[in-house]
């Protein structure tokens, strides 16, 4: 049988939702549903005074105002996962009077109908004592700190860092760049909204729930409401795009709870775009130096990075802004340093590529200026500072392939059609410029478990507590069930989204195949090893008093090893047993491969714009990517979910800027017609392209994850190109009209 | 969204009636519903006039007569408008999104109301919205707002694409009300913010817009568009020009310029039409007139660029106009 692993199958699950037979979070309604509404804060720091709930409460079907006043005292137990800020403590939603930032909720409101409740929420009358918030980064009172979590000497994302002597180095360095490089708040926008369906049923809770991480936001409300995490059940079978924003349980989870035990029905709560710019978490903002000195070969002498991300007063955020800079060049004299700013917003989270995203852009284009001033061709300039390891760990690459992904993008790309010179392109009016940028993400992997069942019709159902927010896991994993139990794909069925299946990490970071990948291949073994244990011991079946080391599995069937006769299909067996056979296991990484090898995933990205020089006009022309990530699953899904991180990737060079009114810390263009992202006429021709790459060191898959590579280096190319096409040098994102005007 | 009535007329003297009681007048509902869910419009009463006979497009001698009904997306694919007013076709392909040029009116996209964002929220200050409690803009976020026609009290961009193409070619309306029908330039429809910015149209009350008509010059034909933005689709313009030159043996005779994105209503540039009379249609020429355009310009810090972006936008459109065939 030829491997189901690497064949483009499509969506399995596409049928479904293209037929709106797919069930998000808000489609779960439920017999005597209300409706809730949250009321957001109108200050951006201060305290509530007043609330005139009496007035709403006699307004047409009004149910409950709950506000701090009127809200029950929460438990608000310990709970932080890894995907919680280490330090510092969440919102406790509607426990106290503080207004911790604009937008944040300050009561709730519950109604017969939607309508109902959206007009009861426009006229309830919040009164407060306000104060000056904090929100720009720039704000000469705002004060950088060193991030608690990042001070241990083990912290994964160091605050300081260093090998050689950076700084001086640099002094010493004859040919030099030292720039600073700024990134706008992003917010992640995915088309379905953040929306919860509660329902209590005595002390148990049913959350029907946009999440990514299900078993964490079981563990999280349970912990808020002091419940055992049993009486929790959390369901997601769909997510209408995510990007990270649903990794965290946010207030409205718990509102949507509370409200629902409060008024002793079900309650659904959805939020409003303009609601998701404040209270679902975003890109921080970062304001980064990166310094290089480099010889006039071209090799890196010294390396400087810095990096400032915002956070907000009660948490602190922390991503690997300054990874990179670690292990992404070969250079003896690298110094990296992180702070955090906190400022009166609501605490940011991972949005696709987190850290890395930032942190490339700094360095890619920090390496793009010092190929200018050095006279060297960017990807030459790479390539002469390719290192033989991980320099800042000390240790092997699992497997590195940047190399080979700028070979084979050179080629693809015509980059030999370039001409050296900035502004030297044109096309008619057009100002053309080609850029380039490396792109990596760490090869994480966390344990995870899973479940697979034979079934009486020769099928096979698994099942784990996993998500799937876009890139197909429905499908390829699958592919990975069907492949290991040697059975059509059309006979194994994988269930997720349930806070009662088998736990699974959260669906981000780029670790789900390697995650939950490796824990469905783990439970299909043992299942398989169960089968053959009861046929091997049962009279009838042709395998029987063979030891286990004595059969074999395939396409399906267990037969004697080496031997030809068909041997027993899974149907038999299980008909035989009498039930289904059932079998649940465990995957994680050896952690002394860990300890052994730097594992991370690389790509190189190629991006040609078109300015125009009258009016400035930025439109990508084409662009593509290489990446080297490891085996690929299903090389269709892939090449999409590289497709849609580039595209991200444009939004964030180009267009995607949470703009914050500095008097209050409102966002003044929360909506979809003023937060630009891009659309189909800003989409060119993309190209992605897959090199081989064997890793026999990350896990049994051999997998690597795409989701977040797949973003990153995406924005660097992009403003290499807008420099090399106008001679112009933008180092804060986005890049608009006005910053190329003047080139 | 505040209960409301809902009234379908099917004449237009129902519909002048109804709206002569203090009924709002709803066609595609695009701007209006839109509001009405953030409350920034609280209507009554609406009034649907979808069924009245205003729709179509036809050409009466030499002019483009639209029907105030027609939907956006409707004229701009029009063979009749790609060719007698190739200009009003691509202010309306620029406009908005496929979506809503399915639904949105010509009549609506006239009196559509302005992109400010503090106008869309209750909690913001807002003289148009609320008169006498302020401006957020003029100290707030204001990359978006006017440079001409602003007062202390407005900084509002006028956000229709069309509304500037139909200023450029001198189109009329005509309209009905209580007091009978009248016509008038489309440029005197809308009115200055000064010290009332909560009154942007010159419109009697109940009166309804029943058709615009474009007259053709010796100009229509070499006419363009030019709209510049971020992303390529549905954004409101940081600057537009439309311009239509008449040239002949090499020499403009006649100019026809407006400007989006910069003011507080169309913007008519006839300083910089007039300085193009007589001179051949070169880029020092039309850099020379697209001097004028930016005279008397107040721009705000957060808009300060718009007086680069609009004389850079206005010789564009001159020079893809003076290309055009």
């Amino acid at each position: 049988m030829t491997s189901i692993i690497g064949r483009p199958l499509t969506r399995i699950d596409g049928r479904a939702k293209v037929t709106g037979g797919a069930r998000y979070a808000a489609d779960f309604n439920q017999p005597g549903q209300l409706y809730a509404v949250i009321v957001g804060a109108t200050v951006g720091r201060g305290r509530v005074i007043d609330i005139d709930s009496v007035r709403v409460l006699r307004m047409p079907g009004v149910v409950a105002v709950i506000t701090h006043r009127n809200a029950p005292r929460l438990p608000y137990g310990p709970h932080k996962s890894y995907i919680d800020p280490a330090a510092g403590e969440r919102l406790h939603v509607l426990q106290d009077d503080r207004v911790r930032f604009y937008g944040q909720p300050v009561a709730v409101i519950v109604a017969d109908t939607i309508d109902q409740a959206e007009r009861a929420a426009a006229a309830l009358h919040v009164a407060y004592a306000a104060e000056r918030p904090v929100v720009d980064p720039s704000d000469p009172t705002s004060r950088p700190i060193v991030p608690v979590a990042a001070t241990p000497p083990d912290a994964r994302i160091p605050a300081d860092a260093s090998r050689g002597d950076a700084d001086k180095a640099l002094m010493d360095a004859a040919l030099k760049v030292d720039a600073t490089y700024g990134i706008a708040r992003e917010n992640h926008n995915p088309m379905e909204p953040h929306a919860t369906v509660a329902a209590w049923d005595g002390d148990r809770l049913t959350l029907w729930s946009k999440s990514q991480f299900v078993v964490n936001e079981q563990a999280e409300i349970a912990a808020i409401f002091g419940i055992p995490p049993e009486s929790v059940q959390v369901i997601c079978p769909f997510i209408g795009g995510a990007f990270g924003t649903s990794l965290r349980t946010w207030p409205h989870v718990t509102l949507a709870a509370l409200a629902a035990r409060q008024v002793r029905r079900p309650v659904k709560l959805v939020l409003t775009r303009k609601q998701m710019f404040v209270t679902t978490g975003h890109r921080p903002r970062t304001v980064q130096r990166v310094a290089l000195g480099a010889a006039a070969n071209g090799k890196l002498t010294s390396l400087v990075h810095e990096g400032t991300g915002e956070t907000s007063r009660y948490e602190e955020f922390i991503e690997a802004l300054t990874a990179v800079s670690g292990y992404m060049y070969a250079c003896s004299n690298v110094r990296t340093r992180y702070r955090l700013l906190p400022l009166d917003i609501g605490t940011p989270n991972h949005m696709r590529g987190p850290g890395e995203a930032s942190g490339i852009f700094a360095l890619e284009c920090a390496m793009d200026e010092l190929s200018y001033v050095l006279g060297i061709d960017p990807i030459e300039l790479r390539r002469r500072n390719e290192p033989e390891m991980d320099e800042g760990e000390n240790k092997p690459f699992s497997s590195r392939s940047l190399t080979k992904c700028y070979d084979l993008g050179t080629e693809r790309f015509g980059w030999s059609r370039r001409h050296p010179g900035p502004r030297s392109m044109r096309d008619g009016r057009l100002l053309i410029g080609m850029g380039v940028a490396s792109a990596t993400y760490p090869a994480f992997q966390a344990r995870s478990s899973a479940r697979a069942r034979l079934l009486a019709d020769g099928t096979a159902e698994i099942e784990v507590a996993a998500s799937d927010m876009g890139p197909g896991t429905y499908t390829s994993m699958t592919q990975i069930a069907a492949e290991t139990l040697g059975l059509p794909v059309g006979q194994v069925r994988f269930r997720l989204g349930r806070s009662d299946y088998p736990p699974a990490p959260s669906h981000g970071g780029s670790w789900t195949m390697a995650s939950v990948g490796s824990a469905i291949r783990a439970a299909c073994i043992s299942v398989q090893g169960e089968a053959a244990r009861r046929a091997t011991a049962d009279r009838s079946s042709p395998v029987f008093g063979a030891p286990p080391d004595g059969v074999e599995w395939n396409e399906g069937r267990l037969r004697r090893r080496g031997g030809s006769a068909p041997g027993q299909s899974y149907r038999d067996i299980v008909a035989s047993a009498g039930r289904p056979i059932e079998a649940s296991a465990s995957a994680q990484r050896d952690p002394d491969v860990a300890r052994r090898y730097s594992m991370h995933a690389f790509g190189a990205v190629f991006a040609e714009v078109a300015v125009d020089p009258d009016v400035g006009t930025i439109r990508v022309r084409r662009a593509l990517g290489v990446y080297g990530a490891g085996r690929i699953v299903n090389p269709r899904l892939a090449a999409s979910q590289c497709t849609g991180g580039m595209i991200g990737g444009i939004g964030m060079a180009l267009m995607e800027r949470t703009v914050l009114d500095t008097r209050d810390g409102r966002p003044v263009n929360a909506h979809m017609a003023d937060y630009l992202v891009p659309v189909n006429l800003d989409i060119p021709k993309l190209e992605v392209h897959f090199v081989d790459e064997e890793d026999p060191h990350v896990n049994p898959l051999g997998v690597k994850g795409l989701g977040e590579i797949a973003l990153v280096g995406m924005a660097p190319a992009i403003a290499n190109a807008v420099f090399h096409a106008t001679g112009k040098r933008v180092r804060d994102l986005p890049i608009h009209i006005e910053n190329v005007l003047t080139a | 969204m505040r209960p409301f009535g809902f009234e379908k007329v099917r004449t237009e003297q129902e519909a002048i009636r109804a709206a002569a009681a203090g009924g709002r007048y709803i066609a595609g509902g695009t701007t209006l519903v839109d509001l009405m869910r953030d409350e920034v419009e609280r209507p009554e009463r609406l009034v649907d006039i979808n069924a009245l006979p205003m729709g179509g497009i036809s050409v009466e001698g030499s002019d483009l007569v639209i029907g105030a009904l027609a939907r956006m997306a409707e004229v701009a694919d029009h063979p009749e408008t790609k060719r007698v007013q190739p200009l009003i076709a691509e202010s309306l392909i620029e406009g908005a999104s496929p979506q809503l040029r399915n639904m949105a009116s010509i009549g609506g996209n006239l009196l559509q109301r302005v992109r400010c964002p503090y106008f869309r929220m209750l909690d913001a200050t807002c003289n148009k919205r609320d008169p006498g409690s302020g401006c957020a803009a003029i100290q707030g976020i204001n990359s978006g707002h006017a440079i001409l026609g602003t007062s202390d009290q407005c900084v509002a961009t006028h956000p229709s694409d069309l509304a500037v193409a139909l200023v450029a070619l001198d189109a009329t309306m005509r309209v009905r009300g209580p007091q009978g029908e009248r016509s008038f330039p489309v440029e005197e429809l809308y009115r200055l913010p000064g010290d009332t910015p909560h009154l942007e149209h010159t419109l009697h009350p109940g009166e309804l817009i029943i058709e615009v008509r474009v007259p053709g010059g010796p100009y229509s034909r070499r006419a363009r568009y030019l709209k510049v933005r971020d992303r390529a689709s549905y954004e409101y313009a940081l600057v537009s020009a439309a311009a239509a030159l008449d040239i002949d043996n090499g020499v403009i005779r006649q100019a026809r310029i407006a400007a989006g994105g910069v003011g507080t209503r169309p913007w008519r540039l006839r300083a910089c039409e007039e300085a193009l009379i007589g001179k051949r249609p070169i880029r020092q020429a039309f850099e020379a007139a697209a001097r004028l355009a930016v005279q008397g310009a107040r721009p705000l810090p957060g808009n300060h660029y718009k007086i680069e972006l609009l004389p850079r936008t206005m010789v564009r459109a001159l020079e893809m106009a003076g290309e055009v065939a």
